[in-house]
């Protein structure tokens, strides 16, 4: 097997320093009866050449040269080409957990300037080193806000990303977190009114995204001034990072629980991806996860180690803030790399090119269906209804090599046949006008541009 | 002479400061494509939202970026460096391969809500890899979605939590030997389970007397370790599945260790109801500085209702669907589908492999744990006699006579090249010295460390404050991390 590095001699020659006599007296202590003496039934040793071929033909099937409309919690940006480059190194992708700071001062130091970023980004004061994903940090900062308020339950808006509801219900299950779902009015953004009369006395949080699932940034600082004045913190996620370039950071909120998958992680069906836990720092001993901080060895030299580790299980165990042990380390490296590329002035650029393309796209779009939530700022996506059902509209995308935008009555029945479309610095003019064209086709004539729109939106 | 200053140090890979210390006005390393649209009026479209400043982010070029990480990566060690005996961590080599098949397009860009048809690429990667799982487990379904190996034991105590609730009682707590991972009380915690501290013996097993008298109706489950954290296979594995069984339990495997069973023995066979995997150990994807993981968790047909939704089903048709419509799932652990470009990269390596690779790979990672255990022998002191699986444990207590303890002999180690073993865990072990030299070591990689090993408890007899000021070759001494928790510096802030 070509990745182990001993002879047939060298192992003759081990076997004979343990004082074995062959491999199976090391493997005694298993009974007997429960030895596998067969062959795994799984394909056999391929060549690395046959490795290749058999996931090439894989990644032909999956999708290869389509044009995505597709966003909602996970964004095609461009990846600028250093990323690989840089965390492709071995010092990089073959190293532990940075626990002998010693000889981890690279990972070290590159996590202390991605807590700094996310700070400046969203507007809060500590970061730490990376959650799973955006829908298990969101659930982690439910969980942290009971903590840190010792209240129990969460008032959590309905245009927060389905999935993410979907992880945050199942992780407060058995936390005794009892959730209320505040809905959204035609706007698209939380009803500010039924939020008044959810939030209790026992509300640890209130719970939202912006922009929000429907790509609609909410009103952070109405939501913040309600949560604050009945003593509960506000909880802010943000699936989509880069609209951090062009829309206010959720400065009122407490905690910030984020996915920065835009920044330079690829789409990767799903994974992996990088959740982020950002807080004020008060709250800095009930976050979980993985913290650096800077100090100095014995010569006064600046250095980093890992810090604050009492609240992490491997010393607290059951009493610990999470039992969240491997992060996303390397995910988080591209992030950091991806934003240091950018920096002050390209994020804002690549933010702006993403708001330009999705306001001329829902101008067409427009002209030819509803486009629902007008009375609210957007990012990058938008909510289109249609006559037609738009699994019937993408499906007739899909012979032009187009992927249309996600249908959303799986989750939300009753916006009916609305899709939610996503453009980003990637999406060319001539698919959006193709896209249109097509969805066009089978729409009715009438002018129904999205300022006719107001008094039909939901 | 004339006097000279001499600016002249070694700055490479020595010195470098945070990107922020670089950064200055118009520098940038981004370029966009030319905009196809109409330019918009921010201020128009976002009113008050509008951003109007970033912050203190850097501006600097491509090139000093490319250096400032460069440099960075040489203050790491790595596996790609030397050997990396950190014991329960499993750090073996991690294949380029895995790299470029992971990278291909059409998966590296696949959109987890692209349409099935055109995922059928992605959905096969998922049924392959399920199908060798569940052959290498001896277990009859899987789930794929956990992020890492706390949050697969986060799945599967969710789901034998479910499993009792269907039953009409979700019961009480679950039984947790004293070597357990930080991770499993942790994990049971969250699932509103209390506790139970089961004791090993003077074996470093459970002793199964004692789970016999704690066994009864409101302990939903034993998680357990197998091999456990020393090394030691649980011999009487069979008695502890009955004794759990017998009353109701369920069997929970912590499979960190599986590294050390593949190919030879089957969880599945032995009485295990679940298990977690680290694909992040046991199937080569890389650490990363400490993540991405990927924990899948399988499980016996009785919890298989239970399991994360979607799973992946074969439709009529031949091809290949997620299935939504699961009315007693536990719910969802994670977006999407879990780190599907681990499950890549996990599957190419079982491919490189095959049946006679795996089984090799695992008698190798056994039979270099008992080498360097016969190199260290009577060395250092062996607290628990019990034969070794795929790593060893010693312990600091010859050498804590001179005042060195496990972490002083860690940090000395670095000084001889090779990284630190894992130390003070597991934590039956008072100042334990956990290594595991995975199969990924040859012969002279290991003689070299049981050298370095043997010549530091010489120093520690001659010479012990070498050993305790150590180390004395990398960029920075020991830190101060008492000061670093006392007053935290979190984040660079501009002077």
């Amino acid at each position: 097997m070509r990745y182990l590095p001993k002879s047939p001699a060298d192992r003759e020659a081990i076997l004979k320093a343990i004082g074995a006599r062959s491999i199976d007296d090391l493997f005694a202590p298993i009974p007997a009866e429960y030895r596998l003496n067969r062959d795994l039934k799984i394909p056999r040793q391929m060549a690395e050449s046959e490795i290749v071929d058999w996931f090439r033909q894989r990644s032909k099937e999956n999708g290869l040269d389509y044009t995505s409309f597709l966003g909602a919690g996970a964004y095609m940006h461009y990846r600028p080409v250093i990323i690989d480059s840089l965390i492709s190194r071995g010092e990089f992708l073959t190293a532990y957990t940075p626990y002998q700071a010693e000889i981890s001062q690279g990972t070290l130091q590159a996590i202390f300037e991605f807590q700094t970023m996310i700070c400046e980004l969203t507007g809060m004061e500590v970061a730490n080193a990376s959650m799973y994903d955006g829908s298990t940090a969101t659930a982690e900062a439910a969980m942290m806000a009971v903590r840190v308020t010792g209240r129990s339950s969460v008032v959590v808006a309905q245009s927060l990303h389905p999935e993410y509801r979907e992880v945050l219900a199942t992780y407060a299950h058995h936390q005794g977190m009892p959730l209320v779902t505040g809905g959204f009015t035609d706007a698209g953004r939380l009803n500010l009114k039924e939020l008044e009369q959810s939030i209790t006395p026992d509300t640890a949080c209130v719970l939202i995204q912006s922009p929000n699932f429907f790509g609609t940034v909410e009103d952070v600082a109405a939501l913040g001034e309600i949560a604050h004045q009945h003593g509960a913190l506000l909880v802010v996620s943000i699936a989509e990072a880069v609209s951090l370039g062009i829309v206010e950071p959720p400065r009122e909120a407490d905690i910030v629980a984020m996915e920065a998958q835009s920044f330079g992680v690829p789409l990767g069906f799903g994974g992996p991806y990088c959740g982020v836990i950002a807080t004020r720092e008060k709250f800095v001993r009930h976050m979980p996860g993985r913290l650096a901080g800077q100090t100095t060895d014995r010569n006064g030299k600046r250095g980093f180690v890992l810090t604050l580790a009492t609240r992490e299980q491997h010393i607290r165990r059951e009493k610990a803030t999470s039992n969240i042990c491997t992060n996303q380390a390397l995910v988080a490296l591209m992030v950091n790399i991806f934003m240091t590329v950018y920096g002050k002035v390209g994020l804002r650029e690549l933010a702006k090119q993403n708001l330009a393309k999705t306001a001329y796209a829902a101008d067409q779009f427009g002209r030819h269906a509803r486009v629902l939530f007008p009375g609210a700022p957007r990012f990058n996506e938008f909510v289109v209804e249609t006559s037609e059902d738009p699994y019937v509209i993408n499906s007739r995308l899909l012979g032009h090599k187009l992927v249309g935008g996600l249908p959303l009555k799986k989750f939300y029945p009753e916006l009916g046949n609305a899709a939610l479309w996503c453009c980003t610095e990637m999406t060319t003019r001539t698919a959006i006008d193709t896209a249109v064209g097509m969805l066009a086709e089978s729409e009715a004539e009438e002018p129904s541009g999205e300022h006719a729109v107001e008094e039909v939106a939901r | 002479m004339k006097h000279v200053t001499r600016k002249a140090t070694r700055h490479v890979n020595q010195n470098e400061g945070l990107i922020f210390e670089k950064s200055s006005p118009g520098k940038a390393a981004w370029k966009l494509p030319l905009l196809d649209v109409p330019e918009v009026n921010t201020a128009k479209l976002l009113g008050t939202a509008e951003r109007k400043d970033v912050g203190h982010m850097p501006e600097v070029s491509e090139i000093e970026i490319i250096r400032h990480f460069t440099r960075l990566s040489t203050w790491n060690y790595a596996i790609d460096l030397g050997m990396y005996p950190l014991g329960s961590c499993t750090m073996k080599y991690n294949p380029r391969v895995n790299e470029v098949v992971a990278r291909l397009e059409g998966l590296a860009n696949g959109h987890p809500y692209q349409p099935e048809k055109i995922s059928q690429g992605a959905l096969r990667i998922l049924k392959t890899l399920t199908e060798c799982l569940l052959e290498i487990t001896g277990m009859d379904a899987i789930t794929l979605q956990p992020a890492a190996g706390a949050h697969g034991e986060l799945a599967g105590l969710l789901m034998v939590r479910a499993y009792h609730h269907a039953k009409g009682n979700p019961r009480k707590k679950v039984l947790i030997p004293d070597s357990a991972h930080g991770t499993n009380p942790a994990t049971a915690a969250m699932v509103g389970y209390s506790v139970e501290n089961l004791k090993s013996n003077e074996r470093g097993m459970v002793e199964v007397s004692a789970l016999e008298a704690q066994m009864n109706e409101d302990v939903a489950a034993l998680m357990l370790t197998n091999p456990n954290t020393l090394g030691v296979f649980e011999q009487e594995i069979h008695t502890i599945a009955e004794i759990m069984h017998a009353k109701g339990g369920l069997l929970y495997m912590d499979g960190a260790n599986m590294n050390a069973l593949v190919g030879k023995v089957r969880p599945g066979d032995f009485g295990v109801d679940v298990m977690h995997l680290n694909l992040h150990k046991t199937f080569s994807t890389p650490h990363g500085g400490g993540g991405p993981g990927s924990g899948p968790v399988a499980v016996k047909q009785a919890l298989e209702p239970f399991l994360p939704k979607p799973v992946v089903v074969n439709k009529s048709d031949g091809t290949l669907a997620f299935e939504y419509n699961r009315p007693q799932s536990v719910g969802r652990v994670r977006s999407f589908y879990g780190n599907f470009g681990m499950f890549v990269r996990a599957l190419a390596y079982i491919l490189a492999n095959g049946p006679d690779g795996l089984r090799q790979t695992t008698e190798d990672a056994v039979l270099n744990a008992n080498y360097i255990r016969k190199g260290l022998e009577g060395v250092y002191d062996l607290p628990y006699s019990t034969p070794s699986m795929h790593e060893v444990v010693f312990s600091d207590k010859l050498q804590a006579k001179k005042g060195v303890k496990t972490m002083d002999i860690a940090k000395r180690l670095i000084d001889y090249g090779f990284h630190p073993y894992t130390t003070a865990f597991p934590l039956i072990v008072p100042g334990a010295l956990m290594i595991e030299p995975t199969e990924s070591e040859g012969k002279e990689e290991m003689d070299l460390f049981v050298e370095a090993m043997k010549s530091i408890a010489e120093e520690v007899e001659e010479d012990a404050q070498t050993v305790l000021d150590a180390p004395h070759t990398t960029r920075v001494s020991r830190l101060d991390e008492t000061a670093a928790a006392r007053k935290p510096v979190l984040r660079w802030k501009p002077a």
